[in-house]
């Protein structure tokens, strides 16, 4: 059977097997749990609680007035010892409530709504989804509901489930497709429902020959369809994974829903089963931790607000000097400088690299050897752009479709003269956003 | 935790690099070079072995001094410099004088490549640049050629493209193809080339839409020719194994700092080579085009590169990279 793809993308060593067999364990109650108040793209939340609250698990912390946003809520029972700027994943401090724990995890949920997907109101689906708090899973944090709201003109027909799980070392969504099988399929028929589809695709790359035994039997009970991707990085991006399970391309600055898709993690999907079915918070995920640093590699469930330093600890530890501490995957996670920072929504793991000589070696010009340009998903010049980007044309840039970069990193990994290519571009966007907002000034 | 981890290292994504660099490629090159000059070396005796040798150490000496005076962080450990000597022997006559060899090589990397700033940057083969200008300042030294050791062919002094321009005399195909011919060190032996780009096209650091549109081409040209004057003009055969079509096609044309970065790029890089080559070959002063057709396409890369900007994906266009 031919396998759907995309053209470009890269072979990265995947290790997999380092975390692949470890059935998901659920990590222990932290000592205090720090909550950021955005943990998502969109507008930031503001408290609801105050210093000295007790709250339960489950119990609203903070919401954002805004559409695009989604609140956050107590991951255990506890007082809230206080409310100020802390560290977060993505670098820049920000507001988070800090929890301690009172052991009793007594719940404050909302009303169960029953799991029968055909009987559901779909605008209360889509309500609930929002009270959650559900983001995308897979590491962008978009909001779920937002997701689910495309506009009239642009009818969905398509809803794919994303277990792809692309990125190297990566192992929860795998994990997740093998243990949580029904709760994800309940979720997707959930999901089916808010967007009124035709079909609903569960994708999953071809390497993880388990998960998709495991699911193909269900989702063919189910009346999902299944469609079983090359292994190859990024297949699970957004574009990529349309075009390779549909043959439809996302146009140049659009969206998914341009072309009747919603894609959604699969972590995702058995969020909005657990909201709707059991009335469920966001308040809790699964996360790999892995790398060779780290010292028993395995999957966890996590508490949202839990500090990565306990959850390492609790997976055992690591071995050797850690050279880099990443949230999220090799290919586009974000190194942290501190273990104090917290696990979020979208913390999809915790890599552990030791120390080597390659993360401190310095780069070469490039020498248009053209392997980035063959790479690109999006069919860029990375080459040309990283060039450009130092010689800071950032007009030009934008010519050479800057902003159609997905930051995948495919070209920076494939680059013999070790050029930062995603860093570069990333800074060129930014610049280039000033610029568009000085013009429209 | 904590403290002791503070010298953990912040760089973006991506964390983890492929295992290529700069250094692998150019001795890559180096290594699929080696048969072709050990070759050249047995057939023309010690003075192609201290050519090698003065030529390399020229360019290494040349590009140290440079980056030394523009105080560029660069060291020579990316091995270019090295393929660049290499190439400029194997591009020169076996008898050319020493201190020629010298000059040449310091052209080729102070003018041909460091003037531009540096690997990378350079517009031209740094190299044919050094040929070039020994071309013009050596025009005796440049165009004298001797027999190999394992002469197969022995009809004359000259290179077979000249006996064939000149004087109307052909060499035989074996000759031509097994090496054994009058010709640049690196010219002689069609087979020992191909045999080393082989293992260059496989590691992908050649593009193989460039030699081979150049082969084409200068086939299907050359064919053309053939056709209408076949007393006049040589069959396409010879075309491809006379000269330095091999060396120019397989390793100059494909340099990667020098050529275009598109596949479209390459076709019309390879064929305008092929053109430029039949036709100087045959219609020009000179018996030979190789250097001087890669030269010229080599100037107009930037513009190729340009004309063939892939589609975005989502702008409705084709994969046509």
């Amino acid at each position: 059977m031919s396998l759907f793809t995309f053209k470009g993308g890269i072979h990265p060593p995947y290790e997999k097997e380092l975390a692949k067999g470890s059935p998901i364990q659920t990590a222990g109650l932290p000592k205090s749990l720090t909550i950021p108040l955005v943990q998502h793209i969109g507008a930031p939340c503001a408290p609801v609680v105050e210093a000295g609250d007790v709250v339960k698990k489950g119990q609203l912390l903070g919401k954002g007035e805004s559409f695009v946003s989604a609140p956050v809520h107590a991951s255990a029972s506890g007082k809230v010892k206080r409310i100020e700027k802390s560290l977060h994943p993505l670098g820049q401090p920000v507001l988070s409530v800090v929890l301690e724990p009172d052991g009793n995890e007594e719940t404050a949920y909302m009303t169960p709504m029953g799991g029968d997907p055909g009987t559901l109101d779909p605008e209360a689906v889509k309500a609930r989804v929002k009270d959650a708090g559900i983001v995308g899973l897979g590491g962008a944090t978009f909001p779920a509901h937002v997701k689910f709201s495309p506009p009239k003109d642009k009818p969905i027909d398509t809803f794919i489930l994303n277990g792809c799980e692309c990125e190297p070392y990566l192992t929860a969504d795998h994990r997740t497709m093998l243990e949580r099988t029904d709760d994800m399929l309940l979720g997707a028929k959930m999901i089916g429902r808010i967007l009124n589809v035709r079909r609903i695709i569960v994708a999953v790359e071809n390497n993880k020959k388990d998960a998709i035994e495991t699911c193909k039997k269900s989702a063919h009970a189910e009346g999902v369809e299944f469609s079983v991707t090359a292994t190859k990085y990024p297949q699970g991006g957004e574009k990529m994974l349309i075009k390779a399970v549909l043959g439809r391309e996302v146009p140049s600055g659009g969206l998914p829903m341009d072309v009747g898709v919603v894609v959604s993690n699969v972590g995702t999907a058995v969020a909005v089963c657990e909201a709707v079915r059991d009335g469920k918070p966001l308040i809790e995920r699964v996360l790999t931790v892995t790398g060779n640093a780290a010292k028993s590699p395995g999957n966890w469930l996590v508490k949202i607000g839990t500090p990565i330093g306990e959850v390492v600890e609790q997976a055992g530890g690591t071995t050797g000097t850690v050279g880099k501490l990443i949230i999220g995957g090799p290919m586009m996670g974000i190194a942290q400088s501190s273990f104090e920072v917290p696990v979020i929504k979208g913390t999809s793991g915790i890599l552990l690299l030791r120390e080597e000589a390659y993360m401190k070696e310095g780069y070469l010009p490039c020498i248009k050897c053209s392997f980035c340009v063959q790479v690109c998903p999006t069919r860029l010049l990375p080459s040309r752009l990283s060039v450009l980007a130092e010689a800071e044309a950032w007009e030009k840039m934008e010519e050479y479709g800057v902003n159609d970069c997905i930051e995948c990193g495919s070209c920076a990994y494939v680059c013999p003269s070790k050029r930062p290519i995603v860093q570069l571009v990333k800074a060129a966007k930014i610049k280039v956003r000033e610029i568009k907002k000085r013009e429209n000034a | 935790m904590g403290k002791e981890q503070s010298a953990m290292v912040l760089s973006i994504s991506p964390h983890i690099k492929s295992k290529e660099s700069v250094r692998r490629i150019m001795l890559s090159v180096i290594i699929t070079l080696l048969p072709a000059v050990g070759y050249s070396i047995y057939q023309f005796g010690l003075h192609a072995l201290f050519m090698y040798c003065i030529s390399v150490a020229t360019c290494l000496v040349s590009e140290w001094v440079v980056v030394r005076l523009r105080k560029r962080p660069f060291s020579l450990r990316d091995g270019s410099a090295i393929v660049t000597g290499i190439l400029l022997a194997m591009v020169l006559p076996p008898k050319f004088p020493l201190y020629g060899v010298v000059l040449g090589a310091v052209v080729a990397i102070v003018i041909g490549k460091q003037i531009f700033g540096g690997v990378g940057y350079n517009i031209f083969n740094p190299a044919l640049i050094g040929r070039a200008f020994l071309a013009a300042t050596y025009p005796v030294f440049i165009s004298s050629y001797v027999q190999p050791r394992m002469a197969l062919d022995a009809v004359s002094q000259a290179t077979p493209l000249a006996a064939m321009k000149f004087e109307g005399v052909m060499t035989s195909y074996r000759a031509l193809f097994l090496g054994g011919t009058g010709g640049s060190l690196g010219e002689t032996s069609a087979l020992f080339l191909l045999v080393g780009a082989v293992y260059l096209l496989v590691k992908k650091y050649i593009k193989w839409r460039i030699p081979l549109s150049i082969f084409l081409t200068v086939a299907v040209l050359g064919e053309i020719f053939h056709l209408i004057n076949p007393a006049k003009y040589p069959d396409p055969l010879f075309h491809l194994f006379a000269g330095g079509l091999m060396i120019g096609a397989l390793y100059m044309a494909t340099d990667m700092v020098t050529s275009p970065i598109t596949k479209r790029g390459s076709v019309i890089f390879g064929c305008g080579i092929g053109v430029l080559v039949v036709f100087i070959r045959l219609l020009g002063g000179l018996p030979e085009g190789v250097m001087y057709a890669i030269l010229f396409m080599n100037a107009f890369v930037p513009l190729i590169n340009r004309a063939t900007k892939p589609k975005i994906f989502g702008t409705g266009g084709r994969d046509e990279r």
